[in-house]
C-alpha cells in the first residue's frame, strides 16, 4: 500500500533546478518510490497528475512550492517531508576545485603576473610547449629531456631575441628570487648569484653556500648542453649579463662540466666583463690560473662555494675599463723562455681567442708560419726553428728586437708581451738593448708593452736597474707570469657587446608567479614555497593523434 | 593565408552583428525557399527513416496543422513516400528549439541584422507541457498552435509594427546580468521581452480579453524569448559564416539523431555529423535517463554565438546542471575560453569581473585540446509527444570537429 503525502510552502520561490535537485534528494531517501517538487503552476500540476503524484485534495497556486512524495509507508513519507528543509539547505560539501586550464594561454590569462613556465612534459612535446610559452612572454624552466639540439638552439635564439631565458632542456635546478624550481634546496637569500649547467652542481654549491652562512640571489640553470659549441652558451651569457646588472648580486659563481674551448673563452670574457668577482668551476677543466682579473678558478664544488664567500668578504666592484684602448686589438708574446711561453698560453687560452703559437697546447693553436703572427700569438723564440745558426734569445736580443718592430708595425696589435730572464749565462744587460726599442715602439704606435722580469736581486744584471729602465721606457713590468697574464687578460679579453635585448631585472625582483606544465609535484612545490602558480592540465595535442597534431602545427604557422 | 586574421574577421562580424526583432510574419511570405509542402526541422538534414520519435511527431503534427495529411497514418505514409519535403531550418536562415519544425503557414519571428543586412527566423514558443517541439500532435496541441498563429502571432505582428523593433543584442546583454545564460534559463530575458512588448500589445489589441490572454501567455512562459534569442544568435553566426580561411564554428545543431556543425571557412551546406549523444542532467518527476532522446534542437546556436553553456558563470541559479556550486559554473565558462577565439564585446558577466563571454569556437583549439563545447539543453522524451523530461548538459562528439579539420586541410591544401 503506497502512501502519497504532500507539503505546500506558500509563496516560496525556488529556481526549478534547485527543485529538481531536491526531488532527486527525496527519491534517494529510504522507502520513497517517487517524488515531485514543483512550483504549483497548472502545467506542473498536470505533470504530477500524469505521474500519479497528485491527489484531488491538493489546492495550490502557482506561487506555492508543492512537494509530493510517494512512499512505501506512512512513516517514510512523513520522514521525507521532514527532510525537505535540510535537503534544501544542503550544500555540496566536496569543495569545488579551482579551474585548471588545459592550455598555456588560458593559464596566463588566469595568472597575468606569471613570468615563468615550468615545462616537464614528455620530450617530444616539450619544444612545442616551450615555443608557445615564449610567445606568451614567459621565461622557461625546461625540465624535459629528449629535446633535440636543433630545437634547443632554435628556442634559445628565439628567447634571446625577446629578452627571455630558456633554462634547459634537461634543467633540473634553479632558484629565482628565493623560490626553488624543480629540484632545489631551501637556501637563504643573499648576494651570491649562480649560473650552472649542472643541476646537482647548483644544488651542491647553493647548499654549501648556505651552510657556510651565505645566501643566494638567483641560481640560474642553463641545461647540460648550453656550453656545447653548437648552442654557444646562449643562456649562460644571458644569465651572466643579468647577474652583472642585478644590484642584489655581489659575487657570481659559474659552474659547468668542461665546456668546449671556444665557448669557454667567450664565457670567461663575458665573466670578466661583469666587473664582479666571478668564481668559475668548470669541473674537470684545468684551471688556467687561480685568478685572472676578477675571475677566480675553483677546482671543486665546495671550493667554489668557499671562494664565493671569501670574495664576498673582500668584495669591491672591479673597476675594469670596459672600453680599454687596446681591447679590440691582439696580443703578441715574444718569449725567450719556452716554459714561460707555455704557461702564458695555458693561462690566456681561457680568455683570448683565437690564439696561436709555435709551441701550441692543442692542435688548433698551431701557428702556420712561425715568422708571421696571426690574431693572438705566443712565440717561443728559443724554439729550434729560430735557432739555426743563431744564439739563444736569452743571450742575443737581435732576433727579438727585429720581431718586436715587426709586430709593432702591425696595426692589429695592441699589446706585446716580453720575458726578460736574468741570471748567470744570460745577456749582461738586456734592458740596455730592449729599453730604447720599447720606447721607440710605444712612441710610434701607442701600443702597450708588458715585460715579465725573472730574476733575483743577486743576479749580475742588477734586477732593480733592469726593471727601472724597462719601466722608464714605458713597459709595464711584472715579476711573474701569473701577474702579467692577469694584466693581459683584464685588458684584452674581449666581450662582444650584447646586441640582444637584455633580460629585464624587474621580473626577477617580483614575487615569483609561474605556470606549471607537466609534473604536478613541481606545482605543489611552488605553492608550498608561497609562490603563485597555476597547473596546466596538459594533454598531448589532438589526444595524441599525430596526423591531426601535425596538421594543427602547420595551421599555427 | 593567415588563419588568425580570418578568424578575427569572422568573430568581429559575429560580435558586431546587430540583430533587431523586426516583426512576425507568415513563414511562406518571408523565409527564403519556403513552400507549402516543405517542412523545416532542427539540426542537420536527415531523411525520414533515420528520424527520432520527437522529430517525427513534430513533423506529423505540422502536416496535420498544414492540412498536408488528414491523420497520423496518412502523414506517416506521405512522409515515407517522399511526398513531403524536409530540410534543415539552417538552410533557410531559420532556427527552432527541440524538433524546431516550421511549416509554411506558421508565423515566425523576423530578425534583421542591421549591421550586415542578413535576416533570420524562428517560430513562436509554445510554452510547456504537450507541445509540438517535443513531438506532440494531439488535437489540443494543434489547437494551441492555431491560437498562437491567429491570435498571439497577429498581436505580436501588429505590436512590433508599432515599434522600430527590439534590439536583441541589448536584451541578451541585460538578461545575462540578471541570471540568464540565454539557453536553459531565459526567465529574465522573457520578462524584459514582456516589458517591452506589453505597451505595444496594449496599443494594438482592442479586445481586453484577448489582450489579457496574450500577455498572460507571454508572461507565463519563461521561454517566450528563447526563440527570438536563438534567431538573434543565428543572425550573428550567419554573419560570421563564409569568411575564407576561418576555422570558426558557425553552426551547432542536432536533429535528435545526428549532431552537426558547420565552419565559417567551409561550405554553406557542408555539415560534419556524428550520432548525437544523450544529454546528462536532472529529470522531472517520473522520468529517468532511460527516457531521454538523443540531443535535439537548433538551440545550440546560443553556445555558437557565445552564450548558453558558455555563459554559465553568469547564471548561478542553475548551477546544479554543472555540479552544484557557483565555482563549478565559473569553471564551465573558464573551460570554454580555452576553445574560443575571442571574448564578447557586448555580452559580459559580472561574476567574472565583466569579462566578455567566450565567443567564436575555434575548430583548431577544440581538436588540439580535446575539449568539446558545453551545451546546456532541455531533454526530450524519446517517444513522440511525451514532452520535456529534464534538462542538462551535453557535448557534441569530438569526431565531427576532427572531420571538419581534415576537410579544412583538404580545401586549403595544408
Amino acid at each position: 500500500m503506497t502512501v502519497i503525502k504532500h507539503d505546500i510552502r506558500r509563496g516560496a520561490y525556488y529556481d526549478s533546478v534547485v527543485l529538481m535537485q531536491l526531488q532527486c534528494g527525496l527519491i534517494g531517501l529510504p522507502g520513497i518510490i517517487d517524488a515531485g517538487v514543483v512550483m504549483a503552476t497548472t502545467a506542473n500540476c498536470e505533470l504530477l497528475a500524469a505521474n500519479n503524484l497528485l491527489s484531488d485534495s491538493i489546492a495550490a497556486s502557482p506561487d506555492d512550492l508543492l512537494i509530493v512524495v510517494k512512499a512505501e509507508n506512512d512513516s517514510s513519507a512523513s520522514e521525507a517531508i521532514r527532510q525537505v528543509d535540510s535537503l534544501l539547505a544542503r550544500r555540496r560539501s566536496s569543495a569545488s576545485q579551482d579551474f585548471r586550464p588545459r592550455s598555456l594561454s588560458a593559464a596566463v590569462k588566469q595568472l597575468p603576473d606569471s613570468s615563468w613556465a615550468l615545462i616537464s612534459v614528455p620530450g617530444r612535446y616539450a619544444a612545442a610547449v616551450a615555443r608557445e610559452a615564449l610567445e606568451l612572454n614567459q621565461h622557461i624552466f625546461l625540465y624535459s629531456d629528449n629535446v633535440s639540439l636543433e630545437d634547443e638552439i632554435a628556442l634559445k635564439k628565439t628567447a634571446r631575441e625577446k629578452g627571455l631565458l630558456v633554462m634547459g632542456p634537461d634543467c633540473g635546478t634553479a632558484i629565482i628570487n628565493g623560490v626553488g624550481l624543480g629540484f632545489a634546496n631551501r637556501v637563504r637569500r643573499g648576494p651570491i648569484g649562480l649560473v650552472g649547467a649542472s643541476g646537482t652542481g647548483l644544488q651542491a654549491v647553493t647548499s654549501h653556500i648556505h651552510n657556510l652562512g651565505g645566501g643566494v640571489s638567483h641560481a640560474i640553470g642553463t641545461g647540460g648542453r648550453d656550453l656545447k659549441s653548437e648552442v654557444g652558451a646562449i643562456t649562460a651569457h644571458q644569465a651572466l649579463d643579468l647577474l652583472a646588472r642585478d644590484p642584489e648580486t655581489k659575487v657570481i659563481v659559474l659552474i659547468s662540466k668542461p665546456p668546449s674551448p671556444d665557448v669557454a673563452t667567450k664565457l670567461l670574457s663575458a665573466a670578466q666583463a661583469t666587473g664582479k668577482p666571478v668564481v668559475v668551476d668548470f669541473i674537470g677543466y684545468p684551471p688556467p690560473a687561480r685568478k685572472l682579473g676578477n675571475l677566480h678558478f675553483a677546482t671543486s664544488l665546495s671550493e667554489a662555494a668557499e671562494l664565493s664567500i671569501r670574495e664576498l668578504e673582500n668584495w669591491r666592484l672591479v673597476t675594469k675599463e670596459l672600453e680599454s684602448p687596446v681591447s679590440s686589438l691582439y696580443l703578441r708574446g715574444l718569449f725567450s723562455g719556452g716554459t714561460l711561453a707555455y704557461e702564458t698560453l695555458l693561462s690566456l687560452q681561457a680568455s683570448l681567442s683565437p690564439i696561436y703559437s709555435n709551441s701550441p697546447i692543442s692542435n688548433s693553436q698551431v701557428l702556420q708560419d712561425p715568422l708571421h703572427s696571426e690574431y693572438h700569438t705566443i712565440i717561443d723564440l728559443g724554439d729550434e726553428f729560430f735557432m739555426v745558426g743563431r744564439l739563444h734569445p736569452m743571450i742575443d736580443n737581435d732576433l727579438r728586437i727585429r720581431r718586436l718592430r715587426q709586430e709593432a708595425a702591425d696595426p692589429e696589435v695592441g699589446m706585446i708581451l716580453l720575458d726578460v730572464v736574468l741570471g748567470e749565462g744570460s745577456h749582461p744587460d738586456p734592458a740596455g738593448e730592449l729599453a730604447p726599442v720599447i720606447k721607440e715602439v710605444i712612441g710610434n704606435s701607442g701600443l702597450m708593452i708588458v715585460a715579465i722580469v725573472i730574476g733575483t736581486e743577486d743576479d749580475p744584471q742588477n734586477l732593480q736597474s733592469q726593471v727601472e729602465r724597462l719601466s722608464e721606457a714605458g713597459a709595464v713590468v711584472f715579476r711573474s707570469v701569473t701577474e702579467a697574464v692577469n694584466h693581459v687578460s683584464v685588458h684584452l679579453s674581449r666581450h662582444a657587446k650584447n646586441e640582444f635585448p637584455p633580460v629585464t631585472l624587474d621580473r626577477f625582483a617580483q614575487p615569483l608567479a609561474a605556470i606549471n606544465v607537466g609534473l604536478e609535484s613541481f606545482y605543489e612545490s611552488l605553492t608550498s614555497q608561497g609562490a603563485q602558480a597555476i597547473h596546466v592540465e596538459w594533454r598531448p595535442p589532438a589526444g595524441g593523434n599525430e596526423k591531426l597534431a601535425l596538421l594543427l602545427a602547420r595551421m599555427k604557422k | 593565408m593567415d588563419i588568425d586574421n580570418a578568424n578575427q574577421n569572422a568573430v568581429e562580424r559575429m560580435m558586431s552583428a546587430r540583430p533587431i526583432l523586426k516583426g512576425v510574419v507568415t513563414a511562406r511570405d518571408v523565409i527564403p525557399g519556403m513552400k507549402d509542402n516543405l517542412l523545416l526541422h532542427a539540426g542537420p538534414p536527415i531523411e525520414w527513416a533515420r528520424m527520432s520519435g520527437p522529430l517525427r511527431g513534430a513533423l506529423i503534427g505540422a502536416m496535420l496543422f498544414e492540412g498536408l495529411a488528414a491523420n497520423e497514418t496518412e502523414a506517416v505514409a506521405r512522409a515515407e513516400r517522399g511526398e513531403v519535403e524536409f530540410d534543415a531550418c539552417h538552410h533557410h536562415g531559420a532556427v527552432g528549439p527541440m524538433a524546431g519544425v516550421i511549416s509554411a503557414s506558421m508565423k515566425v519571428y523576423v530578425i534583421e541584422n542591421v549591421e550586415h543586412g542578413n535576416k533570420s527566423f524562428s517560430n513562436l514558443n509554445e510554452g510547456y507541457g504537450k507541445v509540438l517541439r517535443y513531438g506532440a500532435y494531439s488535437e489540443d496541441v494543434l489547437k494551441k498552435l492555431r491560437w498562437m498563429n491567429d491570435v498571439l502571432g497577429s498581436a505580436l505582428a501588429d505590436a512590433l509594427a508599432q515599434s522600430n523593433g527590439i534590439d536583441m543584442r541589448a536584451l541578451i546583454a541585460e538578461a545575462l546580468h540578471m541570471g540568464d545564460e540565454g539557453h536553459n534559463r531565459n526567465k529574465a530575458g522573457s520578462l524584459i521581452y514582456l516589458k517591452l512588448i506589453s505597451p505595444l500589445i496594449a496599443k494594438v489589441v482592442k479586445d481586453d480579453v484577448v489582450e489579457s490572454e496574450v500577455l498572460q501567455f507571454i508572461g507565463d512562459n519563461a521561454l517566450s524569448v528563447l526563440n527570438p534569442v536563438m534567431a538573434a544568435c543565428k543572425a550573428m553566426t550567419d554573419a560570421a559564416h563564409g569568411v575564407e580561411g576561418s576555422t570558426i564554428v558557425t553552426t551547432m545543431a542536432r536533429n535528435g539523431t545526428d549532431f552537426g556543425i558547420r565552419v565559417s571557412g567551409l561550405g554553406e551546406k557542408q555539415w560534419f555529423t556524428a550520432p548525437a549523444e544523450i544529454p546528462v542532467g536532472l529529470f522531472f518527476s517520473g522520468f529517468t535517463q532511460n527516457d531521454a532522446n538523443p540531443d535535439i534542437g537548433d538551440s545550440a546556436i546560443t553556445e555558437t554565438a557565445g552564450i548558453g553553456g558558455f555563459a554559465m558563470a553568469t547564471a548561478p541559479a542553475i548551477v546544479t546542471f554543472v555540479g552544484g556550486t557557483p565555482k563549478d559554473a565559473m569553471n564551465a565558462t573558464l573551460e570554454m575560453y580555452e576553445i574560443t577565439f575571442a571574448e564578447s564585446k557586448y555580452f559580459t558577466m559580472p561574476s567574472l569581473d565583466f569579462r566578455g563571454t567566450p565567443t567564436g569556437i575555434d575548430l583548431r583549439k577544440v581538436v588540439e585540446l580535446g575539449i568539446a563545447p558545453r551545451i546546456n539543453t532541455g531533454i526530450a522524451h524519446k517517444n513522440a509527444g511525451v514532452g520535456q523530461v529534464g534538462a542538462g548538459l551535453v557535448r557534441p562528439p569530438l569526431s565531427i570537429f576532427e572531420q571538419a579539420l581534415l576537410a579544412y586541410a583538404e580545401k586549403y591544401e595544408l
